[in-house]
């Protein structure tokens, strides 16, 4: 089957059963989105679909042919938000951020730190315990990070 | 036991006629979101092998209104139901069930249908859709047939679904008067029920209905603490019966005594807040 | 001294790999020819092996105990874990044997059919007669001094497991290479690794052990990563081609180490002007199967366990037991959150005895300079408890709300706390940690045995050896991890990258400023070429310890902390829900400002799940909750608003005079959220506070 992956097109061999998370792995080799539990509570696998954040562990193949998935990668490596992550310390150890990125992907211009808290409560991370987290998406989106005591 | 791949098929269906002429000949699971599935067959514990996507159905994804009835279509996802308009006017109580189902990357995928579909004793939108009465409407090449909810489940993890049916949409009449929701997690977000209520109160009409999940099998209606509030017994004795009617046990995430205890505290807050 | 790095939240050394998906972790990594490894573990908690079948199929290899090369034990503190039990079962999940496929999936699939004698299990820790430390530590006449207290207050306090949940499962790679193996994975301590797989392996083998990026830690990758690290190797050199091992979420759950359950109980004598004469604790840990590092935990426990509080006569004694359960080990805190939930939570109880408020007690007893703790050790000026007190109060107004929310479903609490850091008594000299410095022709490189794992170390060591240079912060860079390359720098534990790690640096860095002279690396290279530096920690002189009477300086400086929940409590579901979170903490001083905070605000975080949310199931000896959607960490929605204070008190021993942070976050969200639900009067006494556990102990009239 055929996937676009990052407005790329790839020839996919994997059996349309198998979880997009395995094929963007190992079978594409794009090894920044991370499997953190296998049943959709981390986030740690979040990545766009026809532009909305899912979870890759829990998604067949097969079901996205037709549609277009954006991973970390389609990012580019140079996002404001990604030196945002590492700026604010958004990202400590990383294994969740590029799941954090994702899911932080669809926000309005002008989101609230309860829009963000609640466009992120699919996602666990162990390291931060969140604020950090709202302070990069925050200054990102040039909202104040007031109510997140900032440093 | 988690399967081999090679152990799997999937099928696509893009419309609604072909996905029924394939239940009819090549009997498989249907699957929409798959956030249910998806788990399952990662842990090894469901039996279902062969599926088929309905996902490219693009009728089956809508939220409209036949006069009085709201309808949702089967594939409508959790995020489809909190933006519809429609939704926040007819059945709010059903937008806060969806925005408290899993983080978001959930709600982007699961369908309401499958919640149905799953039977889960604690899927989220089942009290919701106990207490508004809804219908669910079942397809085949066979014809079309309407369930209400109260004759859905048969029991734990059943349903009258037959293996050529397909739920197609799920109908809401008028919810008169009140609507009422709380459910009660493991935690603010992402958690599974411990116990979750919807109901309804009309004052005009006298028409009352509790609906409570993860406390039996299957969502239980509480039909004699509707009659005994309706006939004016007083909330100590509703209370008494809503105990009766449910059957809540201990399990990894709770206790039946918490459960119990809560399910008569959050009906006296239903009652409290809906006078 | 005025510093151009320290001090200042710049940019992190890590660049920008973790934001993008470019840094590689554990099962990132790909190598040619790679198998993939499985452990077959028991299904049982005591008995033994009877028999073990074959794996039908192709391409299968497979190790069995009588196949180790070395010795199938995991070298630790004792010997008693093997890498593979060898008849003998003690615990549900042992690893029995190994497995490797060059494809993940058949391997998985495959049935390996293994034949138990099962014996009865102990799963009791209160029963268990098998004591894998005991520890009595005494100071003065505690018992003739309690007969002489107007008031004795008794209370015992419990905690559960708790699991670390880092979001990166357990992952290593190991690969047969140089004439030996070399393994690359997520790990905290490559040099514990490498120890225990000389041991496993025997002497023939070049053993080299490299750090990837890792997702977090928290102790869970102090000393386990030794056994999977073991195993992969095993199968490697079987195989004779790379193996992955990596977790799925559930077997790092369940077969993996987590923090001790503990058993605290208190006797205390007190007058009735709130002084307390008389302390004894006993402190009982579950262990687990084997020891692992059980003896440390149960010590830093003990020596915790009097909490910042000055008494004449204290009584300590600790035992950590063997169960038939998957052993238990470091975690973030190791053994002092649990000692000092219980001393927080019990001088609560004393307070509500007597009739003197929490605060007022606090302020009569905590620590001063001068003062001794239970072990006897003097305070000095780096002694903050009142600084960090006060603070606390003041900033949260907690004396007006702790009046105003008396008889509603609002309770604010408060739990005062210190944490020695590096290891315990003459646990740093014995350590001899070494780091080294090295001129490159462009600046400096950092060579340490320290691992990144979230928490700075790489900056944090750049920025302390910029200044202690006087070089430009980008012109040094730090080595990865890799025990062929750079010196055994102790674990990455106890708090002790910063205050030990880093001091030995700033040392290498005041060595090569006078061998430099006026020169910068750049033009020293350019003249001379490259040298290193390298040092040993050398701890400060006047510590002296006793380890046999548990007597004198436990450890060479202590951070303190005081933090403050407020919180209301759901009167139909006693959810409860946290209002505001403000954690008061004092390390000597913040290196990375921004990093220090993310410390405290995480480990604050992980410090709540332990009080409200984590909850380890056990059935069978096992847990049985091991999925993240039924072991609940806190998500976005269940963190309050964290008020962070960083307050200053410089330690001079310490680089820049900078103490030990990491774990002190985890000591305080406990006793706070407890005090405060004892606030609004339910008498809980173990964590986690559960919804079902606070509606046991509300009065059947609904609260509030």
């Amino acid at each position: 089957m055929k996937l676009t992956i990052n407005s790329v097109e790839h020839d996919i061999a994997a059996h349309p059963m198998a979880r997009l998370l395995d094929v963007l792995r190992v079978e594409c080799g794009l090894t920044g989105t991370k499997e953190g539990c296998g049943e959709g509570e981390c986030g740690a696998c979040t990545v766009l679909v026809g532009g909305e954040p899912v979870c890759a562990c829990i998604l067949p193949v097969g079901q996205v042919e037709d549609s277009e998935v954006r991973t970390i990668e389609g990012l580019g490596g140079d996002h404001p938000l990604q030196h945002h992550f590492m700026n604010e310390i958004g990202a400590q150890c990383g294994i969740c951020t590029p799941g954090m990125i994702m899911a932080a992907m669809t926000l309005g211009p002008s989101p609230s730190l309860a829009d963000v808290k609640l466009a992120l409560a699919g996602n666990l991370c162990r390291c931060t315990g969140y604020p950090a987290i709202y302070r990069a998406v925050l200054k990102w989106k040039g909202m104040p990070v007031d109510g997140v005591a900032d440093r | 036991m988690k399967p081999l791949l090679s152990e799997l098929a999937l099928r696509r269906a893009s419309t609604l006629d072909e996905a029924l002429a394939i239940l009819r000949d090549d009997p498989r699971t249907p699957i929409a979101g798959a956030t249910d599935i998806g788990v399952a067959l990662n842990f090894g514990t469901t039996t279902a092998r062969r599926f088929l996507d309905i996902t490219q159905v693009r009728a089956l994804r809508r939220i409209d209104t036949a006069g009085d009835t709201l309808v949702i279509g089967a594939l409508s996802t959790y995020s489809d139901i909190l933006r519809s308009a429609l939704v926040t006017e007819r059945l709010p109580m059903l937008q806060q069930a969806a925005g408290q189902t899993g983080g978001v990357q959930i709600q982007n995928r699961g369908t309401l249908a499958g919640n149905v579909a799953n039977a889960s004793p604690a899927g989220d939108s089942l009290p919701v859709l106990a207490a508004a009465d809804a219908t669910i409407v079942l397809q085949s090449t066979r014809g079309e047939r309407r369930v209400p909810m109260a004759d859905f489940y048969t029991g734990y993890r059943a349903t009258v679904v037959q293996g050529d049916e397909l739920i197609t949409a799920i109908e809401i009449p008028r919810v008169p008067g009140r609507q009422w929701f709380r459910k009660v997690g493991t935690r603010a977000a992402q958690a599974i029920s411990k116990i979750v209520m919807a109901a309804v109160r009309d004052a005009d009409s006298g028409i009352l209905r509790v609906a409570v999940g993860s406390v039996a099998p299957t969502v239980v209606r509480a039909t004699r603490t509707e009659e005994l509030l309706a006939s004016g017994a007083g909330i100590d004795a509703a209370v008494r019966a809503l105990d009766g009617e449910i059957a809540p046990i201990d399990d990894i995430r709770s206790t039946e005594v918490y459960r119990r205890r809560v399910a008569g505290n959050l009906l006296r807050r239903f009652w409290a807040d809906s006078a | 001294m005025k510093t151009a790095a320290v001090g200042q939240s710049v940019a992190r050394k890590d660049g920008i790999g973790k934001a993008t998906g470019a840094a590689k972790y554990a099962d990132d990594l790909v190598f040619p020819g790679m198998l993939h490894g499985r452990t077959i573990r028991s299904t049982i908690a005591a008995g033994r092996v009877l028999s073990i079948g074959d794996v039908t199929g192709d391409d299968f290899v497979s190790v069995h105990a009588r196949e180790i090369p070395g010795k199938n034990a995991v070298e630790l503190l004792g010997f008693d874990q093997p890498f593979l039990a060898d008849q003998r079962v003690r615990h549900m999940h042992e690893p029995i044997m190994l497995l490797a496929h060059h494809d993940r999936e058949t391997l998985f699939a495959a049935d390996v059919r293994v034949e138990y004698e099962i014996s009865a299990p102990q799963f009791d820790p209160a029963q268990s007669t098998h004591v894998f430390k005991q520890i009595d530590m005494q100071k003065g006449d505690a018992s003739s001094a309690m007969s002489k207290a107007d008031l004795i207050v008794e209370g015992t306090y419990r905690t559960g497991h708790q699991e670390h949940v880092y979001i990166e499962p357990n992952g290593v790679i190991a690969v047969p290479e140089n004439g030996g193996i070399t393994v690359y994975g997520s790990v905290q301590c490559p040099f514990y690794v490498k120890k225990a797989l000389r041991c496993l392996l025997g002497d023939e083998h070049v053993i080299r052990v490299v750090q990837t990026e890792t997702g977090g830690g928290f102790g869970g990758k102090e000393e386990y990563p030794s056994i999977l690290a073991g195993h992969a190797a095993l199968l490697a050199l079987k195989a004779g081609r790379p193996v992955k091992m990596v977790y799925d979420r559930e077997e790092d759950m369940v077969a993996t180490t987590k923090r001790h359950p503990s058993v605290v109980t208190h006797r205390t004598g007190v007058m009735r002007d709130g002084r307390l004469v008389a302390m004894e604790v006993d402190v009982l840990l579950d262990g687990g199967a084997y020891m692992t590092l059980s003896p440390v935990v149960l010590s830093r426990g003990c020596i915790h366990a009097a909490g910042p509080y000055r008494c004449d006569h204290t009584s300590v004694q600790g035992r950590a037991v063997f169960t038939n359960t998957p052993p238990n080990g470091a975690f973030r805190g190791f053994g002092a959150p649990q000692t000092e939930f219980a001393m927080e939570v019990h001088l609560d109880r004393i307070a509500e005895v007597l009739g003197i408020d929490a605060l007022s007690l606090r302020r009569i007893n905590a620590l001063r300079a001068g003062d001794t703790t239970a072990t006897g050790q003097t305070m000095r000026d780096d002694c903050s408890a009142h600084m960090v007190l006060e603070e606390a109060v003041r900033r949260t107004d907690f004396e007006r709300k702790r009046a105003e929310y008396a008889g509603t479903n609002r309770g604010i609490g408060l739990a005062l706390f210190f944490h020695g850091a590096g290891f315990t008594g003459s646990g740093e000299r014995n350590l001899k940690s070494r780091a080294r410095l090295e001129l490159t022709a462009t600046g400096v490189r950092i060579a340490t045995g320290s691992t990144e794992i979230g928490q700075g170390t790489r900056t944090m060591h750049a920025q302390i050896v910029t200044d202690a240079l006087g070089i430009p912060y980008e012109t040094v860079e730090v080595a990865q991890p890799d025990t062929a390359n750079v010196p055994d720098s102790g674990p990455t534990v106890a708090s002790r990258t910063c205050m030990v790690v880093g001091k030995i640096l700033e040392e290498c860095a005041g060595e090569m400023r006078a061998r430099l002279g006026d020169l910068t690396p750049a033009q020293y290279h350019a003249q001379h070429g490259a040298f290193a530096v390298e040092r040993v920690y050398e701890p400060p002189d006047w510590i002296d310890w006793d380890d046999d009477t548990y007597r004198g300086d436990a450890y060479a400086t202590y951070s303190w902390g005081c933090d403050v929940a407020e919180l209301e409590l759901d009167p139909d579901t006693f959810e409860v829900r946290l209002i505001k979170v403000t954690a008061v903490q004092e390390f000597g001083r913040p290196i990375h400002p921004a990093l220090a905070k993310g410390q405290i605000e995480g480990g604050t975080v992980q410090g709540l799940g332990f009080a409200l949310l984590e909850r380890v199931v056990m059935k069978g000896g096992a847990m049985a909750n091991g999925q993240l959607t039924n072991y609940t960490i806190p998500t976005t929605l269940d963190v309050p608003e964290l008020d962070i204070v960083m307050m200053e008190n410089p330690y001079p021993a310490g680089p820049f005079g900078a103490k030990g942070l990491g774990e002190l976050p985890m000591d305080g969200p406990a006793p706070a959220v407890v005090n405060a639900l004892r606030h609004i009067g339910l008498d809980v006494c173990e964590v986690p506070a559960t919804p079902e556990l606070l509606s046991s102990l509300a009065p059947a009239a609904v609260v509030g």
